[in-house]
Parts: structure tokens; C-alpha cells; sequence
């Protein structure tokens, strides 16, 4: 197939992906600064959702602090953002458009359905009231793109593109949430039971769709270093990054097999894939959780070049 | 009023329509109006949109779609089809002479300015053998009627016609929304014609590719206002739907880039113009195009469908020159008419043009798209007077034709159903063995009442067009 179809398809996924990512952060931090004062402690959630997102500079370029209104704005339509929900549906659509030939028409359906919905909800006049309908909107059109394109695509390399999009941008994503949240997971600041940090970690759970799956897997109370396994080595987790890469090597080897070759990309893969597997939580934090994510999120960047010079240019 | 396809004009009804009146006749309005609300949902949710230059408003848009089909018997069709296909034979052969022995110039039939003073003729071009002598794949060719008897063509398209993806979908939408009227018709199939576009492209691949010669189609881009055809057409034919940047040319070989290193290309139906194809030999600024692709198509290595420099034969004064050519390159006499044409460029015909300036149409030579034309009998007096100055300024820029009493179909609009101007653009295949075509085409409605003008990007609609015996 072309790279350039096999780029859009990757990237069409990628954006469909992080807006829905987006919408939970934002679900997550209107829950958090809704609670009172005294459990709110000193962070300021809406600050911690733009940094989440990855996009602070861009942010304080326009805005001194952090507000739920700034913050809903900037993530959900800011013409300046370039990865606002609004952005990331149009990129994903534009993409669309320029592969629709190798998209089923469900999955079109879905992408080019979610945006002409988009604008017909007038993202950039939502309310407290319409608020939380348009997030649902946003995480439902992920499904359903998600859900047409697992029903409906020939299991060839174009699904496995849009697959690899998918398991790429979710790592991306579970690590940053990570990155910006490590220190309430951090051990010596376990006060155990107090409420500020329930709060905070159930929203950390919350905003990758991962409260239920937690009492099922450990059926314990909430503690930060369970939830740190969760999110980075058990491999049951769907977004943990232990599971991403399952998914991004499986993809990469359909692909190396359909090719009859290997490269660079396969190998990165394995190699990360590899050393999750084989570590261990306590590990994690003996070596320092903020240096693990850090170091994850450099080496699932550089996976994601490897993908892009070896097949999308 | 001119000659209407339903009633002629008079109260009687021709045999084509026999079903169809009874139908509109029977039909509730809240019926057809629905229909027609379903067709533009399929249409929207379909993406299937186009783009209309200069307009900042409208960036997709959809084109209005009228459910009354236009019919045609078979015995008319198989009199068109014959006309079109001694036309386009007509077309690839004066091709083959202007790039090559220009015989249809010694023997005084064109004019030589006429050829190198056109701005479509690629002087590139010369002495290049097209792969299989083939140089129009794809035409074209608008046609309009007056009476019962007649076709007229209105012009020919060598380039990059388009509007064939509607002519396929409008079909999808009378088998959808009809079924009942579709089914008693018993309507000619077209849902062949990405089937014979694909065998057409592969019957020209250059003679050193490979028994399973690759075909691609190179598009703008989606910001074209045909992207939604060129998307439909390479899906349809099961070919890869490329950008100039998709392809490199090594070694005078085209390739593309793909997922598994670069790929040979050795048929390209370009939906992208001569000067924008490649910017080492045409036009330097184009993004669009490949760097060396009009080297590898010199070489013989990549068949381009159309051929480069098409526009030579499809200009509005060369157009005037048509049937002598038919029967200069095949010695028969033309089956299609030719509207009568001043050449303003003829001080005799300029001067009767400016005498008549109030009846004639009077259009660019190397206008497109309704663009710059001129239609007497509707202009305001200053129109005319804006003419007049640009028709002295620079008289050899203009053709002027009289105004056509286009023949009418019935339509669906918002006062009923009532007679409206329409014409008919057939698409003509030419193979390395012969002209195939589809029986059909796609029928242009202009929706206002009176209105000549059936331009898409000017307010026109399109119907289907079915061709059925009776």
C-alpha cells in the first residue's frame, strides 16, 4: 500500500484516539475541582489537565492561569490549540478523506458522521449544562470508530495501521497522564485513607476508563502503587503500557510477515515490550517512577519514528 | 418553447416516456419531495461532494440532484453512440497529425496558427509516440438536442473530463429510490464503466511493463473540487489513489512509495493538468506534480491517460473544425451536428457577431465551466457593451454560436414538476483496440426556469440518464 495511505490511516487513528483521551482528562478534572477545598489541597486540577494533554507552553502563551473555562475552551475548540478535540476530529476526517479508499464505508461513516455532528453541537458555545453531553459525544465517536474499523476492515496491513495508531497514541497517553500525576503515586506520600488522595487517584483511573477494572483485578481499596502496576505492566489493563506494546509488537509482525521483512521498528518494539514484561513494580519505584516514565516516553517516541521511517514516508 | 423530450412541446407523449408520465402523473408531490431529501442525505452522508472555485462560503457542497429520470431509447442512443464514437476517433487522430505529420494543416483544413498559437498545444509534445497511438482514453462529450431527431455537440472534452462518479451514484440512487419505476424500465447497465475504465488503462500500458501492468490514478489532492470522483474511481478500478508526492521517477521509471519500497507505476490516469504534471518541464512551481515524469513518458516507460497536450483538439474554435476533420481523417460524413460557429477571429464573422451581439452566446475559445461566456438574449445592455469592447480588443479570444432552444425534460422544482434545459455529457473510453461506451452519461439540468446554463458550479443539477427500449 502507499506510505501516505498507511500514514493517514495510522495518524487518523491517533487523532480519534487522543480526543477522546482529552475528553476524559476534562471529565476527570471538572470531578476534582468539584470537590471541596480542604480535599482540593494546593493543585490546581485544571493546570494539571492542560499539562496532561502535553500542550502547557502553548497554553501559558495566552492564559496566566488555569481555569475551568480556559481549560475546557483551550482542549475542546481554541483556534490556537493544534491538538484541540475540534483539531484532532478534523485531522482525523482530513485523513479520512485523503484514504477513503481504503476505509470501509462504516468507518467513513463514522469519522465524516462525528463531523458533521461536531458541528451541529457548536463546540465553541458549550455550557456547564452541555458540557458533559459533548464529552460523551466525543468518547461515544471513538468507540464507534474504534468498534467500525474492528468489525468491518480486511485484517491487512491497513488494519494494522490504524491498529498501531491506536495502541501507539494510548501508550503516549497513559504515559503522560502518569508523568503529570507521579508524585501522589509516589509511596512516602501515601497518607492512607485520607481523602485528597482517593480523589486523586480515582480520577487518575477515571480518566483511563479504569475504576471498575481496578477492583477487579486487585479487589482491594485504591493504593498508588497497585495503580501504577495497573497502568504501566498488567498486561489485562487496556491501556497499561504493558498492553499497548503486546498490541503494537502483534500488529508490527503481521506486518513483518504480510512484508516478508523485518527492520528497525520491530526491534524497538520488542525491546520495550520485552523490558516491560520483565520488570516488576517494585522495581519501577526503586529506580524511580518519574525517570521510568520519562524514559518511556523517549522510547515509545523514538518506536513511533522507527514506524514512520520504516514504513509511512 | 423549444422541444420538450417528454411531450414535445405539444400534448401528445413519446414512446421513451410513456411510463414516466404515467408515473408523474400518479406520484404525490410530498412523494417526490421526500425522495429527493433522501437523495441528498445519501449524498451528504456519502461525502460525495464537490468544491466550487472562488466561493469562500461552500467549501463542500452537494449537487442539487433531480429524481425524474431522463430517458433515452435505445434507437436514439445506438444513432448517439455511433456519432460520439466517429467524433473521439476523429479527435485522436487529429492529435496523432498535430504532433506528428500535420497533414490536416498541409492540406489547408486548420490553420497553422491555429495550432501553434494555442496556449493547450505542448510543443513537447512533437514527435513523441503516445503507447498505442491512443491519446484521448477518456472524452468527454457534450451534447444537447433540439428536436426529435437531432443530437448537436456542444463541446468536446479531451482533458480531464469529469462528473462520470455522479453519473454512477445517480444511478445507486435511482435503483434505491425507484425500484419500482427503475425495475419496469428495464434500464441499460453502467455499472460497468470503472470495469472498462480499468481495461482501457491497462490495454495502454507502455509495451515493456510487465504482463500485469500497474495503474495508478494521480489526483490533486482533496482539496480538488473532483477529489470525491477521484477517490471513487480508484476504489471502484481497485488502483492506488496517488499525490505527486506518492511517486518519484528513477532512471526515467516511475515508481511509488510504498509500505514496501518503491513500486512500479506504468499506467497513470492523471486527473491533474499538462501544466501542473511535472515541474521540470512545465510549469516550475507546481507542488502537485513529479519531477520527471514527462521525461519517463518521452521515454515510453508510463502511459498518461489523457495523453499530454489533449487540449489542442478541444478548444472552441477547433471545435468549428470538427466535421471537416471527419471527413478528412475517416472520409465520412459526420453523424452529430456542429452548432454553427463564428470564428470572431474572421473579420467577416466578427463583423456579423457585433451586428448580432443580442442573440448570439459568445464564449471564451479557451474558457471552461460556463465561465466567461456571454448569452445575448438574457445580458443587460452593459454586459453586451463589456463584450463588444473585449470582442474588439482581442477578437481571436471568441467564438459566438446562436442561441440553442436546448431541448427540456421534465424536473422536479419548486413550483411541481415542469419542463427545464438540459444537456448530456456521454464519456467515451478509447482502448489500444477501439472506443468503448457505457450507455448513458450524465444529464445536466439547469434548475431555474429558463435557464441555459447547466454548469454545476453555475446553479446546474444533474439527473440520471437511462437508456431503455421501447
Amino acid at each position: 500500500m502507499l506510505s501516505r495511505t498507511a500514514d493517514s490511516l495510522f495518524w487518523l487513528s491517533r487523532y480519534v484516539e487522543r480526543a477522546d483521551y482529552l475528553a476524559r482528562t476534562l471529565e476527570a478534572a471538572a470531578r476534582l475541582s468539584a470537590l471541596p477545598a480542604s480535599y482540593g489541597g494546593e493543585t490546581n486540577e485544571w493546570e494539571s489537565a492542560v499539562q496532561t494533554a502535553g500542550c502547557g507552553s502553548i497554553f501559558h502563551e495566552r492564559h496566566e492561569t488555569a481555569t475551568a473555562d480556559t481549560v475546557n475552551r483551550f482542549l475542546i475548540c481554541a483556534p490556537e490549540n493544534p491538538c484541540s478535540i475540534v483539531k484532532c476530529f478534523e485531522i482525523a476526517r482530513t485523513n479520512a478523506r485523503a484514504v477513503r479508499t481504503a476505509l470501509t464505508s462504516e468507518m467513513w461513516d463514522a469519522i465524516n458522521g462525528a463531523w458533521l455532528e461536531l458541528q451541529s453541537l457548536n463546540p465553541a458555545q458549550l455550557s456547564a449544562n452541555t458540557l458533559p453531553k459533548f464529552l460523551a459525544f466525543v468518547k461515544e465517536t471513538s468507540l464507534r470508530v474504534d468498534g467500525s474499523g474492528h468489525r468491518t476492515m480486511l485484517r491487512n496491513d491497513a488494519y494494522w495501521f490504524s491498529r498501531l495508531g491506536i495502541a501507539l497514541e494510548r501508550a503516549d497517553n497513559t504515559a503522560r497522564i502518569l508523568d503529570v500525576k507521579y508524585h501522589i503515586l509516589l509511596p512516602e506520600n501515601a497518607t492512607i485513607g485520607g481523602g485528597i488522595d482517593y480523589s486523586q487517584w480515582a480520577a487518575i483511573l477515571r480518566a483511563v476508563s479504569a475504576q471498575t477494572s481496578y477492583h477487579w483485578v486487585y479487589r482491594e481499596s485504591l493504593k498508588p502503587w497497585l495503580i501504577a502496576d495497573l497502568l504501566i505492566l498488567n498486561p489485562q489493563m487496556p491501556r497499561s503500557l504493558a498492553a499497548c506494546y503486546q498490541s503494537i509488537v502483534a500488529n508490527l509482525d503481521e506486518l513483518a510477515g504480510a512484508y516478508n521483512s523485518a527492520g528497525p521498528a520491530q526491534r524497538a518494539a520488542r525491546t520495550i515490550h520485552r523490558q516491560l514484561a520483565a520488570t516488576r513494580i517494585e522495581q519501577v519505584f526503586q529506580h524511580g517512577l518519574h525517570e521510568f516514565i520519562t524514559g518511556f516516553i523517549g522510547d515509545n517516541n523514538r518506536a513511533g519514528s522507527a514506524i514512520t521511517a520504516q514504513y509511512l514516508v | 418553447m423549444g422541444f420538450d423530450e417528454m411531450t414535445e412541446g405539444g400534448g401528445g407523449i413519446r414512446a421513451p416516456y410513456e411510463r414516466i408520465a404515467q408515473w408523474l402523473a400518479s406520484v404525490p408531490r410530498e412523494q417526490l419531495q421526500q425522495r429527493r431529501l433522501e437523495a441528498e442525505l445519501f449524498f451528504r452522508r456519502g461525502g460525495i461532494t464537490f468544491a466550487v472555485y472562488g466561493d469562500a462560503q461552500g467549501e463542500e457542497r452537494i449537487i442539487p440532484y433531480d429524481i425524474v429520470p431522463r430517458v433515452l431509447s435505445r434507437a436514439e442512443w445506438e444513432r448517439l453512440a455511433k456519432g460520439l464514437e466517429q467524433r473521439v476517433k476523429t479527435l485522436n487522430l487529429y492529435l496523432a497529425d498535430v504532433y506528428g505529420k500535420q497533414e490536416a494543416v498541409k492540406a489547408g483544413i486548420v490553420p497553422p496558427d491555429l495550432i501553434w498559437q494555442n496556449p493547450a498545444y505542448r510543443p513537447e509534445m512533437a514527435g513523441v509516440e503516445v503507447p498505442h497511438g491512443v491519446y484521448v482514453h477518456i472524452a468527454g462529450i457534450d451534447v444537447v438536442r433540439v428536436d426529435d431527431e437531432s443530437f448537436y455537440v456542444l463541446e468536446d472534452n479531451a482533458r480531464t473530463p469529469s462528473g462520470v462518479s455522479y453519473m454512477l451514484e445517480g444511478r445507486e440512487i435511482s435503483i434505491r429510490l425507484l425500484p419500482e419505476l427503475f425495475g419496469a424500465h428495464r434500464v441499460a447497465p453502467i455499472e460497468n464503466y470503472a470495469n472498462e475504465l480499468l481495461s482501457a488503462l491497462r490495454s495502454v500500458a507502455p509495451r515493456n511493463a510487465g504482463a500485469d501492468p500497474t495503474v495508478a490514478l494521480l489526483t490533486p489532492g482533496q482539496y480538488n473540487s473532483a477529489y470525491y470522483e477521484h477517490s471513487f474511481l480508484a476504489d471502484k478500478m481497485g488502483v492506488e489513489l496517488v499525490e505527486g508526492r506518492d511517486l518519484l521517477v528513477r532512471d526515467e521509471i516511475v515508481y511509488m512509495r510504498t509500505t514496501q519500497g518503491p513500486k512500479r507505476v506504468d499506467v497513470i490516469y492523471r486527473r491533474i493538468d499538462d501544466e501542473f504534471i511535472d515541474p521540470l518541464t512545465f510549469n516550475p512551481n507546481s507542488a502537485l506534480g513529479v519531477p520527471g515524469l514527462f521525461a519517463a513518458y518521452a521515454a515510453g516507460n508510463v502511459a498518461l491517460a489523457n495523453a499530454v497536450g489533449t487540449g489542442a483538439a478541444d478548444d472552441k474554435v477547433i471545435y468549428s473544425y470538427i466535421p471537416e476533420l471527419i471527413r478528412f481523417f475517416l472520409g465520412e460524413k459526420p453523424i452529430l451536428k456542429n452548432v454553427p460557429t463564428w470564428r470572431c477571429r474572421e473579420p467577416e464573422a466578427l463583423r456579423y457577431v457585433l451586428d448580432h451581439l443580442a442573440e448570439l452566446v459568445v464564449k471564451e475559445t479557451h474558457g471552461s465551466g460556463g465561465y466567461g461566456m456571454l448569452v445575448g438574449p438574457h445580458a443587460s445592455a452593459a454586459q453586451i457593451e463589456d463584450f463588444r469592447a473585449r470582442l474588439l480588443a482581442t477578437p481571436e479570444g471568441y467564438i459566438a454560436q446562436p442561441t440553442l432552444a436546448l431541448s427540456t425534460c421534465p424536473t422536479f422544482v419548486e413550483s411541481g414538476v415542469a419542463p427545464r434545459h438540459v444537456d448530456l455529457r456521454p464519456f467515451v473510453l478509447t482502448r489500444a483496440d477501439g472506443v468503448r461506451i457505457v450507455p448513458g452519461g450524465l444529464t445536466r439540468v439547469a434548475l431555474r426556469d429558463g435557464s441555459l446554463v447547466v454548469n454545476s458550479s453555475q446553479g446546474g443539477g444533474l439527473k440520471d440518464t437511462w437508456v431503455i427500449e421501447c
